[in-house]
């Protein structure tokens, strides 16, 4: 009698997998960004392709820099690092120099991720953080709105990308307010229609609300998000928008107005989203959601910015933790323990 | 509303492999020839191991009992074919570990008959006789865990049974014993059910069965008459809905708290060959020395249902369906979600085997594992509503005190999370270390 059958392996059940990896559903969320990307392209033409390049490139180079030896072409293979990049490249305003969109790149993913330990173990979401380091850093080129391309074609750049290192960019009177900042500033309100096509001043990614929301869909019929999260966010947000409107309806925003300007619809669905920086429990997700809605309305309305979502994720993110500590599932036959 | 509370019968979360039974499904049960050696390990169920009554040399008859329970929670053993006693000793096993085990050299030239005139009257028995007669058949929890069915028939004082619930889901891919028998043995099925029902003093039997096995069902509704207490319930097919405590959730709408039995509710669950390995002791007297095995997988040349004897190596078994095609990496014992896998082809057939499942390389290819990203499709498909995520996190770190805080105990090892993991974690075996490694601490001394 043999011992052993030396060709035999002994790997523990279970055997069978389902077919979705982590590196697939990072892609997936790429594919769901492409219509808000091309678009992106469609609005403010090749400035838009060199800014969100380099901050992937900026995104990739420090992935590869800080990545283990034996584990280069590993890292880089599960797409995360790309899907940083391209995320920060879409909050950052079209017109921003190409060196701090390359600079935000690096600090997403260094003092975002690597730091933490790598993939699955930062607490704040890299590419909102990489937001924060580029608009504490440089805040008059972060907050320099630029017009859409008008009839200079898809080939005119704005001349302040070109900014040479270290140099600010001169800003040269051609800018423009985003629909937020007019609400804020000037009680000046966009039309809605505006804001579901994208055809307002903005981020490269913030503009058009509707495909914004086509990528969602994706998503969540790949099962890739955790749709209790932009929903308890858009629904928070709604809801509070509309309550303040009932104590001053031309000094608050309109619910829709809420939903759809600034942000909200990029921050909602790919980065509150992000399944490493948000509670993995069922409840903790709703209450992580109506956390950011709620926050997103107090520092738009009430606070000194025009806009919050990056803020607000961020905040958000940081009470994670605690959120999933204190909302474990009711475990199978614990009737009435933490339900 | 009858059928909108059918409709809603099923438990919460769980996953849905692809099933695999197209191989088998629709292949008769055939008998494996017999071969020439027996091992009969004394531990094949799970409790105290049996004590040997044969000694070496000695002649035994196929279905005469070799070894008779070691204790409360122990079964007999019976020889599975007529032939000689070779050496009783410490044989490795199915977990690798050496254990005491019986080693029967069959005689070629014995018809392998049973005696077909000794049914019992098991009316006639009490209650405490026929759970000691059930005992002695050796007759255990067939679907794989191979408990002793003696042990859940033996209620406490005050405590009653109300339903009786055939398991008959098979959710394990691949595996079709159940099927076949629900198909080919009915009768056997609803006798075994009677018996055990009347036994029990239960009001009904409902026989739970996932709706990919129409054919079962249409077939056992055909064979129930008119005014019996029994009824086939179609279940949704979702794994693990043959775990009892998720089919009591699909079929009844109870919770089983952890720690308690079906019992607790007033159910009585037992798997299908079970029932009727029941049926076949007390009205054909023979004692459990065979069962059925799904022999399936992408490495056998011919997938087959057998019916195999006890003790037969698993060479034997996979030598009958034409052999292991070329590139077969891997044999599980049991089904593919959990079965345990085995070092050596040797290793025997026990009571608790439903299927021998051999793979290739392409299922067996390590897959790279990639960091946790608390995507949350464990918990998800977490049937026990436990937070697997966390738990792995844990366990790798090894804090496994920790882990009790997570209700690490209430996990039955279904395998679902790691299934559903698209990082490759290995969740469930991490838990198992965690669990193993909680349960066998020493203690300081006080």
């Amino acid at each position: 009698m043999k011992n052993r059958d030396p060709d035999l392996l002994l790997f523990h059940a279970p055997l069978l997998r389902q077919g979705m990896t982590t590196p697939k559903a990072m892609r997936d969320v790429l594919y769901a960004l492409l219509p808000a990307t091309l678009a992106s392209l469609w609005f403010f033409g090749l400035s838009a392709a060199l800014v969100l390049g380099a901050c992937i490139a900026g995104a990739v180079l420090a992935e590869w820099v800080f990545a283990d030896r034996a584990e280069r072409g590993e890292s880089l293979r599960d797409a995360s690092g790309i899907l940083t990049g391209l995320l920060l490249g879409l909050t950052l305003p079209p017109g921003l120099p190409l060196w701090m969109a390359f600079l935000g790149g690096v600090v997403a993913i260094s003092l975002g991720k690597v730091i933490w330990g790598g993939l699955g173990h930062n607490l704040f979401n890299p590419a909102l953080l990489g937001r924060a380091f580029l608009l504490a850093t440089f805040p008059i080129a972060m907050t320099t709105w630029v017009p859409l391309t008008g009839d200079g074609g898809f080939f005119d750049i704005y001349p302040s990308n070109l900014a040479l290192p270290f140099m600010q960019a001169s800003v040269d009177g051609m800018t423009s307010a985003t629909p937020l900042g007019m609400m804020k500033f000037e009680q000046e309100v966009t039309p809605l229609v505006n804001l579901a096509f994208g055809n307002t001043a903005g981020s490269l990614g913030e503009t058009s609300g509707l495909l914004l929301l086509l990528g969602g869909v994706y998503l969540f019929l790949r099962r890739d998000l955790d749709w209790r999260i932009p929903v308890s966010i858009l629904l928070s947000v709604a809801i509070f928008s509309l309550v303040l409107t009932f104590f001053d309806a031309a000094r608050f925003p309109t619910p829709q107005f809420s939903i759809f300007s600034g942000g909200l619809l990029l921050g909602a669905l790919y980065m509150a989203t992000d399944p490493v920086t948000s509670p993995v429990t069922p409840k903790g997700a709703w209450i992580f959601g109506i956390g950011v809605g709620v926050l997103v309305v107090l520092i738009r309305v009430f606070g000194g910015l025009p806009e919050g979502v990056m803020y607000a994720i961020l905040l958000m993110n940081a009470a994670t933790p605690l959120i999933d500590r204190y909302t474990q599932p009711r475990v199978f036959g614990r009737g009435g323990e933490s339900k | 509303m009858k059928a909108i509370r059918r409709l809603r019968r099923n438990f919460e979360h769980g996953v849905h492999p692809a099933h695999h039974k197209g191989q088998t499904e629709n292949l008769p049960i055939q008998r494996v020839p017999f071969g020439t050696e027996y091992l009969m390990p004394l531990g094949q169920h799970i409790g105290v191991p049996a004590q040997a009554v044969v000694v070496a040399g000695e002649r035994v008859q196929r279905g005469q009992l070799i070894a008779k329970p070691g204790g409360f929670v122990s079964t007999g053993l019976h020889s599975p074919v007529t032939g000689t006693v070779r050496d009783i000793g410490d044989f490795r096993g199915v977990d690798g570990r050496f254990a005491p085990a019986i080693k029967i050299e069959a005689d070629p030239f014995a018809t392998q008959k049973v005696d077909a005139n000794a049914a019992l009257d098991w009316e006639a028995m009490s209650l405490e006789e026929f759970i000691e007669a059930v005992q002695m058949a050796g007759i255990v929890g067939m679907g794989g865990a191979a408990f002793p069915a003696h042990v859940k028939l033996s209620v406490p004082d005050g405590v009653r049974i109300r339903h009786l619930l055939i398991n008959g889901a098979e959710c394990e891919p691949y595996l079709t014993t159940d099927h076949r028998l629900m198909i080919e043995r009915p009768e056997a099925l609803l006798e075994g059910a009677e018996i055990m029902r009347q036994k029990l003093g239960a009001e009904d039997t409902f026989i739970g069965v996932e709706m990919n096995k129409p054919d079962a069902i249409e077939i056992l509704n055909q064979h129930i008459k008119p005014g019996d207490p029994v009824h086939v319930v179609p279940l949704k097919v979702k794994y693990p809905q043959g775990a009892e405590k998720m089919m009591i959730k699909s079929v009844f709408d109870k919770e089983v708290p952890p720690g308690q039995l079906p019992r607790d509710v007033e159910v009585n669950v037992n798997n299908v060959g079970t029932i009727v390995a029941i049926a076949d002791y007390f009205l054909r007297g023979m004692p459990l020395i065979e069962r059925v095995v799904t022999v399936a997988g992408p490495g056998v040349t011919y997938p087959a249902n057998l019916i195999v004897p006890l003790g037969t190596p698993v060479r034997d078994v996979v030598k009958f369906c034409g052999g292991l095609k070329p590139g077969s990496r891997e044999i599980i014992m049991g089904g593919p979600m959990m079965g345990r896998p085995i070092a050596s082809l040797d290793v025997p057939i026990l009571k608790g085997c439903s299927g021998v499942l051999v793979f290739t390389g392409e299922q067996t290819a390590r897959q790279k594992e990639y960091p946790c990203i608390s995507c949350g499709r464990c918990l998800e498909a977490c049937p026990y509503f436990l937070n697997p995520s966390r738990l792995a996190r844990l366990s790798k770190s090894r804090m496994f005190d920790e882990m009790k805080d997570y209700h690490v105990f209430d996990c039955v090892e279904c395998g679902c999370c790691t299934f559903a993991c698209p990082s490759h974690i290995p969740i469930v075996q991490l838990i198992r270390t965690a669990k193993d490694d909680l349960a066998n601490r020493k203690e300081p001394d006080a």
